[in-house]
């Protein structure tokens, strides 16, 4: 095994070039436990520590530039405005010091469809920033999931930023675990509401192969806010209309039976959580409403 | 010498009196928090090698052959060890029975099973090594559960036993059975009201203490080895160890390494004999530490069990009859199987008097882990079931839970299914009582006025419920558990006790085998002898086999046991104390001659507070020093046939209360409150007595809503062996835990005491799982309960 | 591979380090400070936890070729981390914090005994400068087995340093990371508010 250090981004992807194998690790929260284990011996490991580029993020217009070492804990203290959803899913990650290394880039790179950030990632809007000596280039996040622990990175690239939309609206994220701290996903559930675009946007974690959109569920959902008006009469979400949304989320599952939890839980709870997020969000978009027309 | 991490003698001095029912501080406190206490993983010899171990990938197998030639020649490694390599004729160990193999012999038994061992230069080039093992394994069918055991045709687990236990089994895949009848269930069945049935189903526990197995064996220059090391029982290891390696006992000198944790993790083997080997083999120090997936292969399980039950009362409310029916899956390995049989039947009513009782317990052989000693050793499974079927039937008989188990409470003079009278207090319907009078939780405590407080929620930091869903449930449950080894086992303990002037004070070294595994045994020790000697200063000696066996660090029996050891050994240091005084001063003051003399402060006094002389004036010196054996009163075995018989020593009871949230959409569970209520006897250290009461009852939640070791029944292979699925609770799974301590003196034991450790795991479990029946209305007959069976997702 | 890093203010060296080697394993096997713990090295534990530049981290999940130039306090060097800390930057005498600089050489480092060289008691570390975590841990009946109450010491003597007034929700999410099994967390939270009463009637 060989140890890589480069000192620069430029280093890192000259590095990559020359060795595509070399496994990059950052917060080391998933690349060590399998060290550990023996369960993977890379050829190299590419440290990516010493680039500062990686630890920081930008608030853009739209977007937030997010690099793809920012730990957790600083996505939940520095960014809960303008990455709300994604901000509950970093304090749902392991533990205090698990969120203290690790960060999105390390999520997207494993790609484990339990990885916490994805539906969150899913339901505001994102754009992977991956870069090779080849060039840069964006990946769509509904395009970047290609398989179990697989994305849609080439050999030679690395993810340096992640850019995600800013939060229009509420979001809310929700992660069931068989224990109420430091726990992998049995399943999770994110949603955003997106009052520019007077649409939904779901991501399903731990649920099907890879983390997936509810689209089914947001197409019935964004026909029927439409259709009844709420968006603009801010009437409170009729029970029916939940309860059709969550078992559309649940059929947006394709999930399996493991030593975590069932398919069938899997699925049931997918509803559960779909039903309370678009609770708790539209309660709260109704809230702001009623703030801003009470202002008005 | 180039060893660190070697233990020290502990000194601890106390400026007030410090002795027994006082809150003394831990005399290892200091060196824990400060990180300079050396447990067993962290030993360190300049020039030592890593040992590891290859173990099997298959759970049943015949191996057809090991080809270890790569490995051997790997740079760095200095010893490949097989089954062929092994020194003597002695290849297996085992605690009662020896039919575990050292290094697998011609066949696995179960997944993880020990196949080669290797020592290197480095961890990594051992693994590497051992990775390069050619193993060819023969498949064989796999036998999981009581149908594949004991069908006609079942492949024997173990060809050829000889052991004690095969004359009276029904199958050879069965390790031990015990039943115990007592009075007429045919009859009494006539005479009850109302009967409920059971079947309930326990899952694979595991003691998850968090110091991996680990240590370090040097090799001497007479040929011996010496080994640092975390266990139960010193002398049990050595018994075992030094037939293996061909060397008489004292050529095996063991010393007590730090012990991270036990829970009876540690009472059987698990690197000691291939650290042993290996240092023997390449005549150089090897450490080897297990990291925590090796861990969970590397010692027993708690058995998981299926139960059948069935109880009777009459209308008033009184039990007619108890049947029941206990499976245990011991697994592979015997370990502690037959004792577990015995603790889960005769203790399988729990503290409540029945005179008609049909009970039958059973371990089976199987394919899967292994499984033996854990804190409550087979009283735990039973109480989660007996106590499930006491609230059926106070609901059948339409009687509040509490008042139903406090009418059918045994106490003082009751008998035991076994015949025995508890000749001691059994305050079960105080215990009940008092654990129902403690004041409830408010309700709704995550509400706050910005909003709700999910850590104070099922789910917790998951974010799954703002308090939709959410309900509250209550539950109790009582437990009984023996104290000490029962069943005719000669349950000694051996204490050597030192008393010397050193700088002008006097000094108390006290020595013996004892595991300090946490439990506070050290603290324990230097009060009694501070009680006993009226000195201060009390020196610790590290526990090794250089002095008689304490017996092992389990059954809740250490306080009793060693401490009843230390306590007589310092009696007798007493007298030889004051008989010297009296050579040497008596002639000063009649007293020496009249009075009832004592030792207080460091002087000898009168019982009228006279001092007579300063200690340190009557030593002299010449200390004081003597090692003795100390017993507790006799017990005997259960009759095969019916179970008669004075098996134990003496009980323990606990109560609990839990109070649950249960966020019954997702099935999330949130245990707000897990009240107890325990019989102590006497608390030598109140302080550590709640620490231990509040430890258990935390490991009886865990295996109530998270904690199972999942065995694949078409592979027996585990499927969960790490802390990433295997999950204990985190401090934000553990609720508040109020303890009443209540101390009602056992006559027989010393100063009235009573082993405390096991009983709150025991109604722990089953208190959550009544609290969450309670809360959701549904049947709920396993554990750990998962939220696929709170939702019907199962 | 070699690996420079300062451990408790010390520079520290570690020479042919594998590269699959953690941060853990150096510290505990070849610098002699094997007072984080290897419970689990999978991150699910917290017994390892070390200050790493200042936060605290899983030091089984850090690679070695990690640290390389960095800063790391572990519970060895608690008690002066918390002493300097109470001093305040700067304004420290040399004997309270100890500005020893010269290091420990890896030689020294590996004779490191229980016994140590701390203290008025060779033997119990009694007369051991402690950090307020520490003696609360001992005072409250928090530490059994103690093989947890390294991490978590380093865990809750950071949250204090944030959050020197916590409530018993903000105590239990900050420790979350980290597994006891012996004590059922009870002793431990009783821990906590009493180094965090203290700390208050101090300042």
């Amino acid at each position: 095994m060989d140890f890589l250090r480069p000192a620069s981004w430029e280093e890192a992807l000259a590095a990559k070039a020359e060795h595509p194998t070399a496994v990059p690790i950052a917060g080391g929260t998933d690349v060590m436990v399998e060290i550990n284990f023996d369960h993977r011996r890379p050829e190299y490991l590419l440290d990516l520590n010493r680039i500062a580029d990686l630890y920081a993020w930008e608030v853009g217009e739209d977007s937030v530039r997010l690099g793809a070492s920012v730990p957790y804990s600083r996505i939940m203290e520095h960014l809960r405005a303008e990455l709300p959803g994604l901000a509950l899913a970093s304090h749902t990650v392991a533990s205090p010091q698990i969120r203290n290394r690790g960060g999105v880039g390390g999520n997207l790179g494993t790609a484990s469809p339990a990885g916490d950030a994805h539906p969150a990632l899913l339901a505001a809007g994102a754009e992977v920033e991956a870069e090779s000596v080849r060039g840069s280039r964006r990946i769509p996040i509904d395009d970047f999931y290609t398989g179990v622990k697989r994305n849609a990175l080439a050999p030679d690239e690395l993810i340096r930023a992640v850019h995600i939309k800013k939060a229009d609206g509420p979001q809310q994220y929700a992660k069931v675990g068989t224990r109420n701290a430091m726990v992998i996903a049995v399943c999770a559930f994110g949603l955003a509401l997106h009052p520019e675009t007077r649409t939904v946007r779901t991501g399903i974690g731990s649920a099907a192969p890879t983390p997936v959109r509810a689209a089914a569920a947001e197409d019935f959902l964004n026909a029927a806010l439409e259709e009844g008006g709420f968006w603009d009469n801010g009437k409170v979400i009729t029970p029916s209309v939940a309860k059709q949304f969550a078992e559309l989320c649940s059929a947006a599952c394709n999930p399996i039976d493991d030593v975590r939890g069932t398919a069938s839980y899997r699925r049931h709870a997918v509803g559960v959580m779909a039903r309370r997020t678009l609770t708790w969000t539209w309660e709260s978009y109704r809230g702001t409403r009623r703030t801003i027309e009470g202002a008005a | 010498m180039g060893t660190t991490g070697l233990p020290t003698n502990i000194t601890q001095g106390v400026r007030t009196k410090g002795g027994i029912g006082e809150s003394t501080l831990r005399p290892d406190g200091t060196l824990k928090v400060t990180g300079e206490f050396a447990y067993s993983s962290d030993m360190w010899h300049e020039d030592m090698l890593w040992g590891h171990i290859l173990r099997s990938t298959v759970a049943h197998a015949n191996i057809v052959s090991i080809d270890t030639a790569e490995a051997l020649a790997t740079p760095g490694v200095y010893a490949v060890m097989t089954y062929d390599d092994l020194p003597t004729d002695v290849k297996n160990y085992g605690l009662e029975i020896q039919d575990t193999p050292v290094l697998a012999h011609g066949k696995v038994r179960h997944h993880g099973e020990p196949v080669a061992i290797v020592a290197a230069d480095h961890p990594e080039t051992a693994r590497r090594a051992a990775a390069k093992i050619k193993v060819e394994y023969r498949e064989l069918p796999v036998i999981t559960d009581e149908a594949s055991a004991t069908a006609p045709d079942a492949i024997l687990i173990h060809e050829n036993r000889t052991d004690h236990h095969v004359g009276h089994v029904p199958h050879p895949n069965i390790v031990h059975r015990q039943p115990i009848v007592r009075g007429d269930v045919t009859e009494a069945r006539e005479r009850a009201d109302f009967i409920v049935e059971g079947e309930y189903v326990f899952g694979m526990q595991d003691q998850a203490f968090l110091g991996p197995e680990s240590g370090l064996a040097v090799p001497a220059q007479d040929g011996g080895v010496d080994l640092y090391i975390a266990t139960q029982w010193l002398h049990s290891d050595l018994r075992q160890i030094a037939p293996v390696l061909g060397l008489p006992e004292d050529k095996v000198r063991m010393t007590l390494a730090g012990v991270g944790g036990a829970f009876g993790g540690r009472e059987d083997l698990s690197m000691q004999i291939h650290a042993c080997l290996l240092a023997l083999r390449t005549g150089k120090p090897v450490k080897i530490v297990y990291n925590r997936f090796e861990s969970f292969f590397g010692h027993v399980h708690r058995h998981p069990a299926k139960l059948h039950y069935e109880h009777g009362a009459t209308r008033d409310g009184k039990l007619t009859h108890v049947k029941c029916r206990i499976v245990l899956d011991g697994g592979a390995y015997a370990s502690a199987s037959p004792a577990v049989v015995g603790n889960a039947s005769s203790l399988g009513i729990g503290p409540y008097v029945v005179d008609d009782v049909d009970i039958e317990a059973i371990a089976l052989y199987t394919n899967n882990p292994p499984c033996g000693a854990m804190r409550g050793f087979g009283a735990v499974q039973a109480c989660f079931a007996y106590e499930a079927q006491m609230d059926k039937l106070a609901d059948a008989v339409g009687m509040d839970r509490v008042e139903f188990r406090q009418r059918n409470a045994m106490a003082q003079g009751s008998l035991l299914p076994t015949g025995q009278v508890v000749d001691s207090p059994a305050p079960v319907a105080e215990l009940l009582r008092r654990v129902k009078a403690m004041p409830l939780p408010p309700e709704r405590q995550w509400e706050s006025s910005e909003g709700a407080d999910v850590r104070q929620l099922p789910g917790g930091l998951s974010n799954t419920t703002h308090g939709e869903g959410v309900v509250r449930g209550v539950g109790y449950a009582v437990g009984i558990k023996n104290v000490g080894f029962s069943e005719g086992f000669d349950d000694y303990s051996t204490a050597r006790v030192r008393l010397e002037a050193v700088a002008g004070e006097p000094v108390v070294t006290v020595h013996t085998a004892m595991a300090e595994v946490g439990q506070g045994g050290v603290t324990v020790h230097a009060q009694i002898a501070r009680t006993e000697l009226g000195v201060t200063q009390v020196t610790i000696h590290p526990a090794d086999t250089r002095v008689g066996s304490a017996g092992s660090t389990s059954a809740s029996r250490q306080t009793y046991v060693t401490g009843g050891a230390v306590k007589n050994a310092c009696e007798l240091v007493r007298e030889q104390v004051l008989e010297r005084g009296r050579r040497k001063f008596g002639t000063y003051h009649p007293a020496w001659a009249t009075a009832e003399l004592l030792l207080e402060g460091g002087k000898v006094v009168t019982d009228a507070g006279e001092v007579l002389a300063d200690l340190v004036d009557v030593l002299g010196d010449e200390a004081v020093e003597l090692e003795r054996e100390w017993r507790h009163r006799p017990t005997e075995p259960f009759d095969l046939r019916t179970g008669q018989g004075n098996g134990h020593v003496q009980y323990s009871f606990a109560a609990h209360r839990a109070v649950v949230e249960v966020d019954t959409e997702l099935g999330l569970v949130k245990v707000i409150e897990l009240a107890c209520a325990q019989d102590v006897g006497k608390a030598l250290n109140p302080l550590s007595v709640v620490g231990q009461i509040q430890g258990g009852t935390t490991q009886g939640l865990g295996v109530a809503v998270m904690e199972e070791i999942v065995v694949d029944p078409k592979t027996a292979k585990v499927k969960n062996p790490s802390f990433t699925d295997y999950l204990i609770p985190t401090i934000l799974d553990t609720p508040t835990i109020p303890v009443d301590v209540l101390e009602l003196a056992d006559e027989h034991a010393p100063y009235g005491l009573r082993g405390i450790g096991e009983a709150p795991t025991l109604s722990s479990t089953p208190a959550v799982l009544a609290a969450i029946r309670n809360a959701t209305g549904l049947e709920l007959n396993r554990t750990p309960v998962r939220p696929e069976h709170l939702t019907g997702t199962a | 591979m070699r690996v420079n890093f300062t451990v408790n203010g010390r520079p520290q060296e570690a020479d042919d380090v594998w590269e699959g080697e953690s941060l853990l394993y150096v510290l505990r096997e070849r610098l002699g400070l094997p007072g984080s713990k290897n419970a689990c090295e999978q991150g699910e534990c917290g017994s390892c936890t070390v200050r790493l530049d200042g936060v605290p981290v899983c030091s089984c999940l850090v690679a070695a070729g990690q640290v390389e130039g960095r800063e790391v306090v572990t519970v060895e060097g608690l008690a002066e981390y918390a002493a300097r800390r109470s001093c305040g930057t700067g304004a420290c005498e040399a004997g309270a914090c100890g500005t020893d600089s010269g290091g420990t050489s890896l030689d020294e480092a590996r004779r490191w005994s229980a016994q140590g060289t701390r203290g008025t008691d060779s033997q119990t570390g009694e007369g051991t400068e402690l950090a307020p975590i520490q003696q609360a841990f001992i005072d409250a009946g928090a530490v059994q087995c103690g093989f947890c109450t390294p991490g978590l010491l380093v865990a809750a003597d950071e949250m204090l340093e944030r959050n020197p007034d916590p409530t018993d929700a903000d105590i239990r999410e900050a420790l979350s990371g980290n597994l006891c099994r012996c004590t059922g967390y009870e002793k431990i939270m009783d821990a906590v508010r009493l180094a965090a009463a203290r700390q208050s009637e101090g300042a």
